[in-house]
């Protein structure tokens, strides 16, 4: 692996954009993108913590499961050091910058089981990142991540004045408008190319 | 409720992925190919039954605050028992599924279930309910996937169907086909249900 860091920040926002073209952070992506402002909220939560937990986690795997022979216990060990971050993050944040849990704060306990971060853990270990490019490769899809998020609720608030056929109202629409999304970013494809 | 109520209402009436919208990122990822469909859908099923049974049986000593971490740590359990017997018997499939069998973890339906059945009800009952949620989820996975290879590949479960003359459908092997796709799956099946209340 010799990707630079710097291309593969911008390979993870734009080429392989963690939504649009690995599907990850789907649930919590259908699900609060209803408004731009939330929506914002969330996805800059996701990319703090995903850079926080996908460094500790690149520690944990490299210093401790690997010279302990543990590796199979990944992804137990994952989630854990992921929920105990989040769970710390919590009470940080509610304890010092009480004005930023309101706005941060609800959205913290929805990260936890955001398969984006969970994911992203994944892949550095298979696909063999140094600790720099962990950093580089995380803080990529939390960003790209918040792109999505943003350009979808901003169409969804559009979309809410058109008519929809009933049973394409909801998830459907925005299936849909995800897909030509992800059409679009398929254009960027080619331009670096990060496996 | 008898056992044939509950395995056909977590099958098909509230149908995890298109009624309830869970676990929508594995059923987009793994759909390019229907034995990569098949697989992940046996994957689920097993953890699944295993993890609902595991949750029904505790579920009077689990302190409620820890219910949740304690529902994780079973379904990760089970996830890893899949994904060595994956990477043991069939290397090929559990490297182009790559990440996906570990993120069975967050996959929204199992916790869902965890939380919505198993941790109410006896053990034989949840058996069933994971059971039929896992089924659910399958059948999805494979219609979409079918679609998919077929079109993009011109094959099925790797046999190829259309020959050389076939224009192989790029689209359908790349990412926004799976959106398009289970798009057009949902409207069907709301629209089915929409027509049977009104008649």
């Amino acid at each position: 692996m010799t990707i630079s860091p710097f291309i593969l920040f911008w390979a993870a926002i734009f080429t392989s954009n963690i939504l649009l073209t690995n599907f990850l952070g789907m649930c919590s992506y259908l699900s609060v993108s209803r408004e731009v402002e939330s929506s914002f909220g969330l996805g800059i939560a996701v990319t703090f913590v995903l850079i926080l937990t996908s460094a500790l986690n690149w520690l944990v795997y490299y210093y401790i499961l690997v010279p302990l022979n543990l590796v199979y216990l990944e992804y137990i060990v994952f989630i854990i050091v992921i929920a105990a971050t989040v769970q710390l993050l919590e009470l940080l944040i509610e304890r010092f910058t009480p004005a930023l849990y309101y706005t941060l704060g609800i959205f913290l306990p929805l990260i936890t089981v955001n398969c984006a971060i969970f994911g992203v853990a994944l892949f550095m270990i298979i696909r063999r990142y140094t600790f720099l490019q962990t950093l580089a490769y995380s803080a990529g899809s939390g960003l790209g991540w918040l792109l999505a998020i943003l350009m979808l609720a901003g169409i969804r608030t559009r979309i809410r004045e058109k008519m929809v056929p009933t049973g394409l109202a909801g998830t459907g629409i925005t299936l849909i408008t995800t897909g030509i999304m992800a059409l679009a970013f398929v254009g960027f494809s080619g331009i670096v190319n990060v496996q | 409720m008898n056992k044939k109520d509950i395995f056909l209402t977590s099958a098909f009436r509230e149908n995890s992925v298109w009624k309830q919208i869970l676990g929508i990122c594995s059923s987009l990822a793994v759909t390019n190919l229907m034995l990569n469909s098949l697989i992940m859908g046996l994957g689920v099923i097993f953890t699944l039954i295993c993890a609902n049974f595991t949750i029904s049986l505790i579920r009077n000593y689990t302190p409620r605050s820890v219910r949740m971490m304690a529902q994780t740590l079973i379904i990760g359990a089970y996830v890893i028992i899949v994904d060595i017997f994956l990477r043991v018997n069939i290397p090929e499939v559990s490297k182009q599924l790559g990440p996906y069998v570990g993120l069975i973890l967050t996959n929204c339906i199992l916790m869902g279930r965890a939380e919505a059945f198993a941790a109410k009800n006896a053990p034989v009952d949840s058996v069933i309910d994971g059971l039929g949620a896992g089924i659910g989820y399958t059948l999805v996975l494979l219609t979409i996937a079918s679609i998919r290879e077929l079109f993009g590949f011109g094959s099925l479960f790797g046999f190829t169907l259309l020959g050389s003359w076939w224009t192989r459908w790029s689209i359908m092997v790349m990412a926004p086909s799976a959106f398009f796709l289970l798009a057009v799956l949902i409207w069907l099946i709301n629209d089915y249900y929409y027509k049977v209340k009104t008649g």
